[in-house]
This record gives C-alpha cells, sequence and structure tokens, in this order.
C-alpha cells in the first residue's frame, strides 16, 4: 500500500473536522436510563432461521419423494435432517460471520446427536418394560417358579421367584467374599506404600481387564471340572467374586486417596496410632464414597450373565441352598426364556429383565442418597449430630478441668507430661 | 513470603547428625499391618493363581496347536485343527467398529451435557447416563436382537447398494438390482452387534468424557469468550483440548468393555469360522461368544482351547487398559478419570 501526500492530508481533514465535533458538540444526557445490553436469550432472527430452515428442508424433501423413486421413513428424516443443516447454515450466514456459522452448525449437529442418543438409551429401557408388561402385571410372576410352568404355559402360571432369590443368594455370598477383602486391600495399598504394594496394585488392576466370561471360565475348568464340584450358587459367586473383586479395589483405592492428608496427620499429632487413624478418621471420611463404590460394584456384578451362565447351571425351581443343585440368576433366566421360541416365554424374559434392572434402579437409587458427596461434606443431619456431640465434648472437658481443680492439681489447664487422651466416640 | 535466613556460625551445623527416627508401634498397629499385608497378599495369590492357572491350562492346548494357533480359522480342538484367527479377528471387528460409532455419539452427548444442556436438566441427564452404565447388557441384548435387528436390514442394505464399491461394505449373495434378493444375508452381522455394543459402552464412555469437559477450567472458558470465541470456537480451543487425554482414555476403556461383551454379541451373530472382513454380512464371531456357546459340549481339550482363547482376549484387552491407563496418566485431565 502506498500512501501519497494528498490522501495524508485528506486523513488529516477528516481527524480534525471528527475532533472539532466531539469537542464542541452539546450533548444532553438521554432521558431515559439506558437500556441495558443484551448478552443472551432468543432473538427474532434466530427463530425465523430455524423455523425457515425447518419449512423449506420439509418441503424440499417431500418434493423429492414425489418426483424421484424414493421411498422409507427413515430416508425421509435422514434426508430433511441434511437440508435442515444446509439451509440452516446458508440462512445464519446471510447476518453472521463464518465463524457464527460453524457455531450454529456445530450446536445443532451435537444437540441433535445428543438427543437422538438419550431418547435411544431410554428406549432401550422403555422397550424392555413394554415387552415385558404381560409377565409383569400377573402377580405370580413375582411368587412363583417355573418347576410347574411348562413352555406352553399362559403367563398366569410360574414365574421368576427361583431368580429372583437365586440372584440375591449369589451376589450376598459374592459380597461377603469381596467386601472385607477388597476393602482391606484398598487401605493396604494406601496405608502401606512400597515395592510389595506397588505390585499388588499393577496386578490388581491388570486384573480389571479380565473379561468376565473368562473369570467364569476360570471356576468352572479349577472348580467343577477338577476338584469336582458340582455347579451350584456358591461357584457362580466365586467366579461373581473373582470377576468384582479387581474393579472393587481400584474404586476404593481412588476414594481412599482422596482423603485430605491433613486429617490423617492431624490424628497422628494427637497421639493416634495407625489402627485407629484408619478406623477413626479414614473410613469415616470416606465412607460415602466406599457406599458408593460397593453399590455400584453390587449393581454390575448383579447384571453380569456370563460367569454365571457358565458356573450356576440351570434350574426351573427354587432352590435356596447355594452349595448343592443348581441355581439361576435374573440375567440367566432371560437368557434362557428368550432362547425359547415361544411368545409367551420371550415375554417371560422381557419380563425377568425388568425386574433386574429395577433392582438396579434400587441399588442406584440407594447409592445416590447415601454417597454423591466428597469427603467432609456432611448432611444437614450429619451436622447437627456432629455439633451435639462437640457441645458434649466440651461439657465434659470442662467437667474434668473442675474435678482436677477440686482434686487441687496445681495447673489443670496446663498440666505437662503424658497423659491419655480420651477422644471420645469418633462416630 | 520469602523470608532471608542467615545461619549465624555455619560451622556448628557440620557435627549436627540427623536425628534417628524410630517408630514403635503398638501391639495393635503391628496386628493391623498384619492384617492389612496378609489382605494384600490373599489378593496378589488370588490374582496370580487365576492367570496362571488359565496360561496353565492353555499352555495344554497351546502345545499342540503350536504357531497354527494364530493363524488357523477353524475350531475343532477334538479333531486337532483349531486356531483364533477367525474369532480374533471378528472380535476385534465388533469391537472396532463399535468404537468407531461410539466415539462422535458420546462425545456429542457428552458436550451435550456439560456444554449446551439448560442448567434445570442438567443434573438429571449425568444421572440417566450413570444409570444408564449401570443397565445389565442383556437388556440390550435383548434390543438388539428382538428390535434393533429388524430395522437395521434398511441400512444395511442401502449401505451394501451405494457403498458396496467399498471393500468393507460389500456383500455377497445381494443384488441391489433384484428386488426379491432375500434380506437374511444382512442379519445377525457384525455392523448390527457393534450397533448393539456400542449403545451399551455409550454411557460409560459418555461419563467419563462429561467428567472431564466439565473440569476444563473456567478461566480458561472465559479467555476464549473474551477473545471472541463463539461458543464453538471456545469448545474447540479449551474444552477438547484439555479433555483429550480423557476422551482417549474413555474411549480405550470402552474398547475394553466391547472387546470382552458377551451376551449382547452371542444374542445377535451367528458363528462362523472364517476371517469375515465384510461387516454387513450374516456370520461373524468372537472370543467371548465362543466361549458362551462351546464351553457345555467342549471336552477337557476343548476347554482348555477355549482357555487358550481366553487367555489371547484376556491379553488384548490388558493392552487396551493399560495405554488407556497411560494415556490418561500423562495428560491433564487425566486425574479425573480414575472411576
Amino acid at each position: 500500500m502506498t500512501l501519497d501526500t494528498n490522501s495524508l492530508t485528506a486523513l488529516d481533514d477528516q481527524f480534525r473536522e471528527s475532533r472539532t465535533r466531539t469537542t464542541v458538540t452539546n450533548w444532553t444526557p438521554p432521558s431515559s436510563e439506558p437500556t441495558p445490553r443484551r448478552i443472551g436469550g432468543l432473538r427474532r432472527t434466530d427463530v425465523l432461521a430455524v423455523t425457515g430452515a425447518a419449512a423449506s428442508a420439509l418441503g424440499v424433501t417431500a418434493l423429492l419423494f414425489t418426483l424421484l423413486p424414493l421411498s422409507g421413513a427413515l430416508g425421509f428424516i435422514v434426508i430433511a435432517y441434511l437440508l435442515f443443516v444446509v439451509v440452516y447454515a446458508v440462512l445464519v450466514s446471510m447476518d453472521e460471520t463464518r465463524s457464527a456459522v460453524r457455531d450454529r452448525v456445530a450446536a445443532t449437529i451435537i444437540h441433535s446427536i445428543a438427543f437422538l442418543m438419550l431418547l435411544a438409551l431410554v428406549f432401550v429401557v422403555v422397550f424392555t418394560v413394554l415387552r415385558g408388561w404381560e409377565a409383569l402385571v400377573n402377580s405370580n410372576f413375582y411368587t412363583q417358579d417355573m418347576a410347574a410352568a411348562g413352555p406352553l404355559d399362559p403367563l398366569d402360571m410360574g414365574g421368576v421367584l427361583h431368580a429372583i432369590v437365586g440372584t440375591l443368594i449369589i451376589i450376598a455370598i459374592a459380597l461377603v467374599i469381596v467386601i472385607p477383602l477388597g476393602i482391606a486391600c484398598a487401605v493396604f495399598l494406601n496405608e502401606i506404600p512400597g515395592a510389595f504394594s506397588r505390585l499388588v496394585r499393577t496386578i490388581t488392576e491388570a486384573m480389571t481387564a479380565l473379561p468376565s466370561i473368562v473369570a467364569g471360565l476360570f471356576i468352572y475348568a479349577s472348580l467343577i471340572l477338577i476338584f469336582g464340584l458340582p455347579k451350584s450358587g456358591f461357584a457362580a459367586a466365586l467366579a461373581i467374586s473373582v470377576m468384582m473383586l479387581p474393579i472393587m479395589i481400584r474404586s476404593a483405592d481412588v476414594v481412599l486417596r482422596l482423603v485430605p492428608g491433613s486429617l490423617k496427620e492431624a490424628a497422628y499429632a494427637l497421639g493416634a496410632g495407625q489402627w485407629s487413624t484408619v478406623w477413626r478418621v479414614t473410613l469415616p471420611t470416606a465412607k460415602s464414597g466406599l457406599m458408593t463404590s460397593i453399590i455400584l460394584g453390587t449393581a454390575m456384578g448383579i447384571g453380569e450373565t456370563a460367569p454365571v451362565l457358565l458356573t450356576a447351571g440351570f434350574t426351573a425351581s427354587l432352590n435356596t441352598n447355594p452349595t448343592t443343585g443348581p441355581m439361576i440368576s435374573l440375567p440367566l433366566a432371560t437368557w434362557e426364556f428368550v432362547k425359547s421360541p415361544e411368545p409367551s416365554m420371550i415375554a417371560r424374559g422381557f419380563g425377568t429383565a425388568a425386574v433386574l434392572m429395577l433392582l438396579v434402579l434400587i441399588l442406584f437409587a440407594i447409592a445416590r442418597i447415601i454417597g454423591g458427596r466428597g469427603p467432609g461434606n456432611l448432611t444437614k443431619f450429619q451436622q447437627r449430630r456432629r455439633a451435639k456431640r462437640s457441645r458434649e465434648d466440651s461439657q465434659r472437658f470442662t467437667k474434668m478441668a473442675a474435678a482436677r481443680v477440686a482434686s487441687g492439681e496445681p495447673d489443670a489447664g496446663t498440666s505437662s507430661g503424658p497423659r491419655s487422651l480420651d477422644f471420645g466416640d469418633p462416630r | 513470603m520469602a523470608t532471608t535466613f542467615t545461619p549465624v556460625d555455619r560451622g556448628s551445623y557440620e557435627d549436627v547428625e540427623p536425628r534417628q527416627i524410630t517408630i514403635t508401634r503398638s501391639f495393635t498397629d503391628q496386628f493391623f499391618r498384619g492384617t492389612l499385608r496378609s489382605s494384600g497378599i490373599a489378593v496378589l495369590v488370588i490374582m496370580t493363581l487365576v492367570g496362571l492357572f488359565l496360561s496353565a491350562r492353555a499352555l495344554e492346548a497351546l502345545r499342540v496347536a503350536g504357531p497354527s494357533f494364530i493363524t488357523t480359522q477353524v475350531w475343532e480342538p477334538d479333531g486337532g485343527q483349531f486356531g483364533i484367527a477367525a474369532i480374533l479377528a471378528g472380535t476385534v471387528f465388533i469391537a472396532f467398529t463399535a468404537i468407531i460409532i461410539v466415539i462422535p455419539l458420546s462425545t456429542a452427548v457428552a458436550l451435550y451435557i456439560s456444554e449446551y444442556a439448560p442448567r434445570a436438566i442438567k443434573q438429571s441427564l449425568v444421572a440417566l447416563v450413570d444409570l444408564m452404565a449401570a443397565v445389565p447388557s442383556v437388556v440390550f441384548g435383548l434390543w438388539g436382537f428382538f428390535f434393533l435387528q429388524n430395522h437395521m436390514i434398511g441400512i444395511s442394505r442401502w449401505i451394501s447398494t451405494y457403498f458396496g464399491w467399498i471393500p468393507i461394505f460389500s456383500v455377497e449373495g445381494s443384488d441391489p438390482n433384484d428386488p426379491l434378493s432375500t434380506a437374511t444375508v444382512f442379519t445377525s452381522s457384525t455392523f448390527i452387534a457393534a450397533v448393539v455394543v456400542a449403545i451399551m459402552v455409550a454411557p460409560f464412555t459418555t461419563a467419563v468424557m462429561r467428567e472431564v469437559f466439565s473440569q476444563a477450567p473456567v478461566g480458561e472458558r472465559e479467555g476464549a469468550y473474551a477473545l471472541g470465541a463463539t461458543k464453538w470456537g471456545m469448545i474447540r480451543s479449551v474444552v477438547i483440548p484439555f479433555g483429550k487425554g480423557g476422551m482417549i482414555g474413555g474411549t480405550m476403556l470402552g474398547l475394553g468393555r466391547a472387546l470382552g461383551e458377551t451376551i449382547v454379541v452371542a444374542l445377535i451373530i451367528s458363528p462362523v469360522f472364517i476371517i469375515q472382513p465384510h461387516i454387513l454380512q450374516n456370520g461373524t464371531n468372537s472370543v467371548a461368544a465362543l466361549i458362551a456357546l462351546r464351553y457345555g459340549e467342549a471336552t477337557p481339550f476343548g476347554t482348555s482351547a477355549l482357555m487358550a482363547a481366553g487367555l489371547a482376549l484376556f491379553l488384548i484387552t490388558l493392552v487396551v487398559n493399560f495405554a488407556a491407563s497411560s494415556v490418561i496418566a500423562r495428560t491433564r485431565s487425566g486425574a479425573a478419570t480414575d472411576e
């Protein structure tokens, strides 16, 4: 670009003119308060662009479908959607910049994919409940087993009581094994660091990759084929434990790591040992997180089909003894039901899956109520309880000091030398 | 605040020895530490036992099969002819197709929940996604088998008609010009199994991604806005770069799940024992489904052959998981993706 003297002079003139204008203005303040700048919300052009794009996309697609040999509802939706995006981009580009157009198009695509995906997820659940509805409305579905009901029997005979009971027994045994061992191991990883705990952590992390069917195959090939134990609920519980244990340890480990170090150090500084620090400080602080990880692990263990398929056997009748005889769980029962071509059995399969989902939902709700709070965040009720305990402590201390003064101790408040600290009941 | 510290007499420090710290633990603490250690040992023993037992049993089969275990496609353990070429290829095809579907879906849902969703419904959406991650896989399997299968045939046919010239989309035995050609060549395919696995894995991946997206620093977000970025510009320049590690890690954890998925795949596929690279074509296979369908009739040797297949699957999942955790550990957003 070249600048000649003429244009410079012209610029100078313009500048001088503008300066004159600004200095010699008799500016009057606006009569009313200035309206605040709009920083959000819908503008009329936005609404017009969307409705216009939608209308034109629908119109053009309808025209295409009458003129060209196209058919199918899905094709209509896809073509209309693509046209909508294109037309919308064109409309926005009429009064916005390029980056604003990109912004709008990205927002459109993200909104539509998210809507589609969430719809699909909800639909999976609704579909299961709808298909199982005929089975679910019969009360015998929850109170009977399938011992007396054949595949051709109507839905007012037979039920999945045996599978519900089987699931609960299997998961209870698995939890009895997994919770103490898993939490103790997670505490070990956090409390006794060193080469050995690093090894355990690495191996545990590696085992989270174990596919659930391989865990089932392990129990099947070792306990059942080699030791000759029958297929039973106990074997299934062991298979589920092998699968759940590394996952539980890993999530408990993460939760325990979140406990603030200052809390533990405060306990040590007050003279508490490692055991009382863990029992009275670390575990209570991490309680909600630990509960969440236990409950989510349980939900996963309940829904797992593959290990149970290999180890529990199959039965149509109620069996409450985990050590003898085959046992069945809800996901396995679903799998067995839907293998039948009979519509009533398929309805039972969907009903069973719905019961299973309900069970998971209940566990999930419990997890939400208990968990969902970081360490140290208390509910109102817990706060009130803690305040009450604190008051009691302070009263106790006052009484102790008064007693000491009464018994003639010289300086009760600043007595030197070690004395046993009474922490009271921390829970 | 920095305080300057000038030692008064430098010489006097030289003969000072560090204080000897001796920890005397009470009996309770010693007992407690012993218990913790033994629980660590117990877990280690169980885990190694599983690994060793699997490998030992798998070795029996591997010794018979030799290197042909990797290259053979058929699965006849009792006839001496068996290998994982076909089933492992099927597993990998299903898992990768699923992951390719999952990546855009999960990213979009996670971005929607963390960036676009109105505040009123945000928490419920988070809960919904978390809940869907806990829904048992058999439920997704039922949906895929009884609903999606019938509706996917049209899409499969359309893709094979217009994109059949791309090798993986071609389908033998279907003629787009013949209106009476059978639809059964499109059922029970890798693609359909992958779509269901994708829907099953998506909530899990979405939950991880949403977590890292929502942790993108507010200061950087507002910096982008202050420089004149649109919302999408802010997402592209702040949220996605920040969340990249979590995105990759979450996707790989999802891949690990997709590889080991049993029931969904076993419900949908019709097993074949050839490498089936045409993902729209009927017939595929996977290791987990093979074990679920074959364990019952397997002889002791057949079981150890299944073990060998299971071990191969375990090793692949292991590599994927370790890769995921190393990716996560190396990035800024990684801290959040520890479950």
